[in-house]
């Protein structure tokens, strides 16, 4: 009698660390991945500026060199500046469009349902043929504004700082408040009728119903859009180069274009990494500060009793 | 791109796994379909890859692809036992995949570039052939092309490149037709290009169409200016090291009469905003839009195609850059590409570099292809060619190119190609500024003192 339970007792550890090294082995190829293509190429762009090298000759180590440079110059608070203003107005314009198109689009209507297709488009394009378009439909010479003889339309877009920056900040929320409504839509679409219907019961009109119920249900949801937005825009690269190239001047220099302007185009391999590596530190930072702004634990249920 | 790879990945895996999934697959396409547009568009399977068979990279875009191609399919086909392989890129991912693929030890045989500073940059990380001796065994090879062409190939007193393809200076092209309805003429001062700024303005015609947004096509304005007032040895102090060069009185006073010439609305409107790769600011001359713009040679080509008639029925004209009162340099001096050039890759096999030389010396601008590039409307960099030239259907132009180009008295290399590639940025990167009258001349000085020597 005393010995089955024993030895079950026995077995039970071991077949449950037998399942546990099969989970293990299943995250493997994703380990292999993780390490091979973002822990190892982080190691080396640490290593690498702490080097002076010119993506041509050897690799010198050199020390704090680069960081030295990199932090003197006058470039980088202004490029930090840019990424900062992009950040913040790409999230303020962004979060609440998302939030009213995903709240107008949960709620079940055939029409609504077209309206949600068609208003997917921008999501399908490649980023570079959105900046190709619109650099050809704000030329200050042959663009819409000229070509339609609006003269309010024919601003020189690209050609001014603000409004260079401005544009790039409506083109990138054009370009992903689909997608965030996407995640909005589902969100709220989760959310029980039944807290809608007892409101409803105590009186509660169409905007009470939204910032009583839909709001603070989909809060978590809101952090997981903003920190999306909030590291996208930090490593946004592809729609200025095309658009902007940076200019005019250096007034929508980001900091993922000041990095390729040095590593690549100025050969800086070393100071490009500290920014590299500013970059990462950054983006880690601001996702740790959105979970905690996030609060309580993920397994803390939003829903009713239920 | 590596780096911006690794950081945005790095970060988004911290979050949820679904997320994850979600975020990173959009953006490993993105990635990927970037770094897909400086893989190779095109290989070529040019029989099988033998011992001495060896590779070069070139620039896509037409006619001047088709002529590179036709050249290694002509030697291809009189050396069965020695082929070339290559591969074609477009322009500017070319600059970076060649840089990137020296730096990995796997560059093609044959490295296609632009001489100068770049060439010295391979030349002092050894990776690149001294040619000085091998010119010296083949003088018939060195001594039929413009002797103005070796200066860019040139490191120390040694030469590295072969000088290939055209010469291209810049010119300073204006539409007849316009100038006509305006009644006025060709500048021949930079007193004179200063009082036709007013009267094309009053006309509602931008003066000069300029793609800004290329920063190289403002840095011709300032070549000019440069040599115009202090003559060539102002650059060429910068560009030899020496302290304080860019602060030259001539340099200060070249650099406030471009921002003179911006501030009297010389340049056409948004000329910041615009590219030269669109050919838009082209589009702005042969359109009547703009009067006048500085550009390369290479430029005819394309007005030609695209401009409906305006080049073949004579509207287009073109001058050397006008002196400027009471400056120093030589109105006959031009600057731009002197040549293209052919480096070869010092890690190649000897049969590779057997195999490269004979292609430099036996098809590289042999009959058959100088005449592919006089029917594009280039000269190539070969003397006594001018009877070919006259019978061209572009005959005028190119003797005008012919002529500017053999009778300048220095062909100065553009200053992005002479310098390296540090200190060309920081030049871009200020003149952009300059442009933008953001920085005064006094602060562009500063600023480019600061990387002399670099």
């Amino acid at each position: 009698m005393t010995v089955a339970p024993s030895g079950l007792r026995l077995r039970r550890p071991a077949s449950r660390s037998v399942h546990d090294n099969r989970v293990a082995l299943l995250a493997v190829p994703a380990l292999i991945f993780f390490v091979g293509f973002a822990v190892l190429p982080l190691i080396g762009v640490m290593l690498l500026s702490f080097s002076q090298w010119d993506g041509i000759g050897p690799i010198i180590p050199a020390g704090l060199a680069s960081w030295r440079s990199v932090l003197s110059d006058p470039a980088l608070p202004h490029s930090l500046w840019v990424t900062f203003l992009l950040m913040v107005v790409s999230w303020a314009i962004q979060t609440p469009a998302s939030l009213l198109i995903g709240a107008f689009l949960a709620a079940r209507h055939r029409y609504r349902e077209w309206l949600a297709v068609l208003y997917f488009i921008p999501l399908l394009l490649s980023t570079a043929a959105i900046a190709i378009t619109y650099k050809a439909l704000l030329d200050p010479n042959f663009g819409l504004g000229v070509g339609l003889g609006i003269p309010l339309l024919s601003q020189d877009w690209l050609g001014r700082g603000g409004l260079a920056l401005g544009v790039v900040i409506f083109i990138v929320s054009w370009q992903f408040v689909p997608f965030h409504s996407l995640i909005y839509q589902g969100a709220i679409a989760q959310i029980p009728q039944s807290l809608y219907e007892a409101a409803q019961l105590d009186g509660a009109g169409r905007c009470r119903k939204f910032f009583a119920i839909t709001l603070p249900q989909v809060r978590y949801t809101i952090v997981t859009s903003s920190t999306l937005m909030v590291i996208g825009s930090l490593t946004f690269f592809d729609l200025v180069f095309v658009l902007t190239a940076g200019g005019p001047g250096d007034a929508t220099r980001v900091l993922a274009l000041d990095m390729y302007r040095r590593g690549f185009q100025a050969n800086l391999m070393g100071p490009a990494s500290v920014i590299a590596v500013i970059l990462v530190l950054i983006g880690l930072g601001l996702a740790l500060l959105l979970r905690r702004l996030g609060g309580g634990t993920p397994s803390h249920s939003q829903l009713d009793g239920a | 791109m590596t780096a911006d790879f690794m950081t945005s990945d790095f970060k988004t895996t911290s979050r949820r796994t679904f997320l994850t999934a979600a975020l990173g697959a959009p953006m490993l396409a993105a990635l990927t379909a970037a770094c897909g547009s400086s893989g190779p568009s095109r290989s070529a399977n040019t029989g099988g890859g033998g011992p001495g068979s060896a590779s070069y990279w070139f620039l896509t875009s037409q006619p001047q692809e088709g002529i590179r191609t036709d050249t290694v399919k002509r030697f291809n086909a009189a050396n069965p036992d020695q082929q070339i392989q290559y591969t074609t890129f477009q322009n500017d991912a070319f600059k970076t995949k060649i840089k990137t693929a020296i730096g990995a030890g796997q560059a093609p045989t044959i490295i296609y570039g632009w001489g100068g500073g770049t060439l010295r940059s391979y030349v002092s990380a050894g990776q690149v052939d001294d040619l000085t001796s091998w010119f010296g065994a083949n003088p018939a090879v060195k001594n039929r092309l413009f002797p103005s062409a070796f200066g860019p190939a040139t490191v120390d007193g040694k030469v590295y490149a072969m000088p290939t393809e055209a010469v291209q200076p810049i010119i300073l092209y204006y539409n007849k037709e316009v100038f006509d309805n305006v009644g006025v003429t060709p500048p021949q001062s930079w007193g004179d290009v200063m009082d036709l700024v007013p009267k094309f303005n009053a006309k509602g015609i931008a003066p000069f169409s300029l793609g800004g947004q290329s920063r190289w096509t403002e840095m011709m304005w300032l070549e000019f200016l440069f040599d115009r007032i202090g003559g060539p040895e102002v650059f060429e102090a910068a560009y030899n090291g020496e302290p304080n060069a860019w602060s030259n009185p001539a340099a200060v006073d070249a650099l406030t009469r471009a921002q003179d010439l911006i501030r009297a609305n010389g340049f056409v409107r948004g000329f910041s905003s615009i590219t030269a790769d669109s050919n838009a600011d082209q589009a702005l001359l042969y359109t009547g839009k703009a009067a006048m713009m500085l550009h390369g040679s290479w430029t005819y080509g394309g007005m030609s195609t695209d401009g409906g008639d305006f080049v073949s029925s004579g509207k287009l004209g073109y001058m050397n850059f006008p002196p400027v009162d009471g400056g120093k340099g030589d109105p006959s001096d031009t600057l731009g590409n002197p040549a293209q050039y052919l480096s070869i890759y010092s890690k190649a096999t000897d049969e590779q570099k057997e195999a490269a030389k004979k292609f430099f010396s036996t098809a590289i601008l042999s009959a058959d292809e100088i005449k592919q590039w006089i029917g594009t409307g280039s000269v190539p960099v070969v003397q006594g060619t001018q009877s070919e030239l006259s019978t061209s259907k572009d005959a005028d132009f190119l003797e005008f190119v012919y002529k500017v180009s053999t009778g300048a008295k220095v062909f100065a290399q553009s200053w992005d190609q002479a310098l390296s590639p540090t200190a060309a940025e920081t030049l871009l990167d200020n003149i952009a500024r300059l442009f933008q009258l953001s920085i005064d001349p006094r602060q562009f000085a500063d600023n480019m003192n600061q990387v002399i020597g670099k």
